[in-house]
């Protein structure tokens, strides 16, 4: 090995040095950021010390926020997988151009600015009932945002494998529709469900541009109580919030991940 | 491998199958399969051959019930009209070129998958798959992933899986064509050693005549979505019905005559031949055109490849005039490129193209 790395010439150290220094570029400010939620007084530096007050501070006022950011990215998730995977199903069944047009459209609510949507949502249906009051009205947005990535998740996998002759072997064996959907289709398009659920809950819990207009005083979202924190409140109280969210998604996140390891066969 | 590792007990009915004036047309408009009438006796192993687009993978499909026919058309399984049944109520097993095998299941729950859909009791399924995998010798592996067989182990784990369920009838679409030259041949062996001892009603569709002249007991040539000829082996071989068959099937060498009173001038010959009085175009296999003396001979040509295979050295003819010939000389003929060589036919078999 010493011979190997006798013959790296200035090029690896070149590629090495340019590595870290973006993985800092992005690393650091999360990691500053994190800090400051832990610091006693970030204008005097962590010399004032270290204390948990902050997150306590932040939990007390803004546990509802997070509680509802969770219920409304479950739910997104719910929605988008009812909706989603025979969404994508049906595209990947129907090759032509009507389905790519379908595809297409699919992908709009992403192109378009979330304020935009959000704006159209309040103006189409903000007077329904009591929509504009509930929290559904966030999670219809968010259904409409993360959709579009469910669906590309589960149509990539399922344009991999040969669902057709796959459908058509269970079929000859005697398998209909909703069986060979359950036995077949699904099981194999786990890997698809999986990564588009993730994103899904990732994206749901972090969104702002759509949550900003459409949440109301009762019904605000992590990151627009985020926003808020930054805005109105002690830099450290919004750093120790921005901890919090950190904590809360990357265990969800591991979480994912192995359930996918799991899934996938052994070799 | 002994015949007594067969399990005399596994034997499948023998049903036969009625397709009448099957055609498809396509969403587009295309016809995919001219109107079509067939009977495939019970027991009988029947191959689909012919080029692709030929419309043979439709007529398997058809049958299958994976396409409806046009309007008009029936599919009869015995007595049976099935035409409106969709395959998972036609209790088919069906075999495909890419082995279609769930990737998310083992070999034994593949196997049992059938089984598992018709609701038979966990102790008979068990027995079912147990027996179904030493028939196709995949005991060993039952509890392996889709993902760790070879191609060959594939299409056998397919094969117990459709006929694990018994079906009425085999559905065979290329099951050989994804595997390499030496698995194709012994799979081929294994498969037509399964369909004579089963005794089951096999469809088998391919575009290799070498596969279609083993295993079928009748064959469909089939070209442009209509059949061309349906025959043994034999009679397609000897007998083609037309040009398209006599080239498809096997080399056949092109040879231009001429008819006058009963006698066929060939080449320096004048042969005894009854048909009408013209220019006549004449088929002769390779096997069928000897090399000859001088005096003997009623050809001429010069070599213009050699080609050794062994057993036999495959020689191509230039005549003076007309197509190139095909001719197969001994193994340890030392004739080569640019040698005069005579040929000689027996007319007896020579066939005039219909």
């Amino acid at each position: 090995m010493r011979d190997l790395s006798h013959r790296r010439g200035w090029g690896f150290w070149l590629q090495l040095g340019f590595t870290l220094l973006v993985c800092a570029l992005l690393t650091v400010p999360m990691a500053m950021s994190m800090l400051a939620g832990l610091t006693a007084n970030y204008f005097v530096g962590l010399k004032s010390g270290l204390t948990l007050r902050w997150v306590e501070e932040v939990w007390r006022v803004y546990s509802g926020t997070i509680l509802l950011s969770l219920q409304i990215a479950f739910a997104c998730l719910a929605c988008t997988l009812v909706l989603g995977v025979p969404a994508a199903y049906a595209l990947a069944r129907r090759p032509g151009r009507i389905a790519r047009l379908v595809e297409e459209l699919l992908t709009m609510p992403v192109a378009i600015p979330g304020l935009a949507t959000a704006l159209a949502l309040i103006v189409t249906y903000g007077g329904v009932g009591d929509l504009r009051r509930s929290w559904l009205f966030i999670l219809i947005g968010h259904v409409l945002f993360t959709l579009p990535f469910m669906v590309r998740a589960v149509l990539a996998v399922m344009g991999s494998i040969d669902l057709t002759t796959l459908e058509e072997g269970a079929a000859s064996l005697g398998a209909g529709f909703l069986r060979r959907f359950a036995t077949v289709v699904l099981p194999n398009c786990r890997s698809g469900i999986l990564a588009g659920s993730l994103m899904v809950l990732t994206l749901s819990v972090g969104e702002f541009n759509l949550t900003w207009l459409l949440h109301t005083p009762l019904t605000k979202t992590l990151p627009v109580g985020l926003a808020d924190s930054y805005a109105s409140l002690r830099i450290e109280i919004g750093s120790a919030y921005t901890l919090v969210f950190f904590l809360m998604i990357v265990p969800s996140l591991i979480l994912m991940q192995g359930l996918s390891r799991r899934g996938r066969p052994s070799v | 491998m002994p015949d007594s590792v067969m399990p005399n007990s596994f034997h499948l009915d023998a049903v036969p199958i009625r397709l009448e004036r099957c055609g498809k047309t396509f969403a587009g408009g295309a016809r995919a399969l001219e109107p079509l009438d067939l009977t495939i006796r019970g027991g009988e192993t029947i191959v689909f051959l012919g080029p692709s687009g030929c419309g043979k993978t439709t007529t398997l499909r058809i049958i299958a019930g994976l396409e409806s026919p046009d309007p008009g058309g029936r599919v009869l399984f015995g007595e049976e009209d099935v035409t409106a049944l969709p395959i998972e109520r036609r209790n088919v097993g069906m075999v495909f070129q890419s082995y279609a095998l769930f990737p998310n299941m083992t070999v034994a729950e593949n196997v049992a998958y059938g089984l598992k859909v018709r609701k038979l009791p966990r102790v008979d399924r068990a027995r079912r798959v147990e027996e179904l995998l030493d028939l196709m010798h995949l005991g060993e592996f039952a509890g392996r992933r889709i993902d760790q067989l070879s191609g060959g182990q594939r299409q056998r784990v397919a094969l117990a899986r459709a006929l694990v369920v018994r079906p009425r009838v085999l559905l065979l679409d290329e099951p050989l064509t994804a595997l390499d030259a030496k698995l194709r041949d012994s799979l081929r062996l294994e498969i037509d050693r399964l369909l004579r001892s089963l005794g089951i009603t096999a469809v088998y569709v391919t575009h290799d005549q070498g596969e279609a002249m083993a295993l079928g007991d009748r064959i469909v040539v089939m070209a442009k979505g209509r059949v061309a000829q349906v025959g043994t082996p034999r009679e397609i071989y000897y007998q083609p019905a037309d040009a398209f068959v006599a080239d498809f099937i096997g080399t056949m060498n092109r040879l231009g005559g001429t008819v006058r009173g009963g006698m066929l001038s060939l080449g320096t010959a004048l042969l005894p031949w009854s048909g009408p009085d013209g220019a006549a175009e004449l088929l002769v296999r390779p096997e069928d055109l000897a090399l000859a003396g001088e005096a003997d001979g009623h050809l001429d040509g010069t070599v213009a490849a050699a080609v050794f295979l062994g057993d036999r050295t495959r020689l191509v003819v230039e005549p003076a005039d007309g197509p190139a010939l095909t001719v197969d000389a001994a193994g340890r003929s030392e004739l080569g490129r640019g040698d005069r060589v005579w040929l000689r036919v027996d007319p007896a078999r020579v066939l005039a193209v219909p």
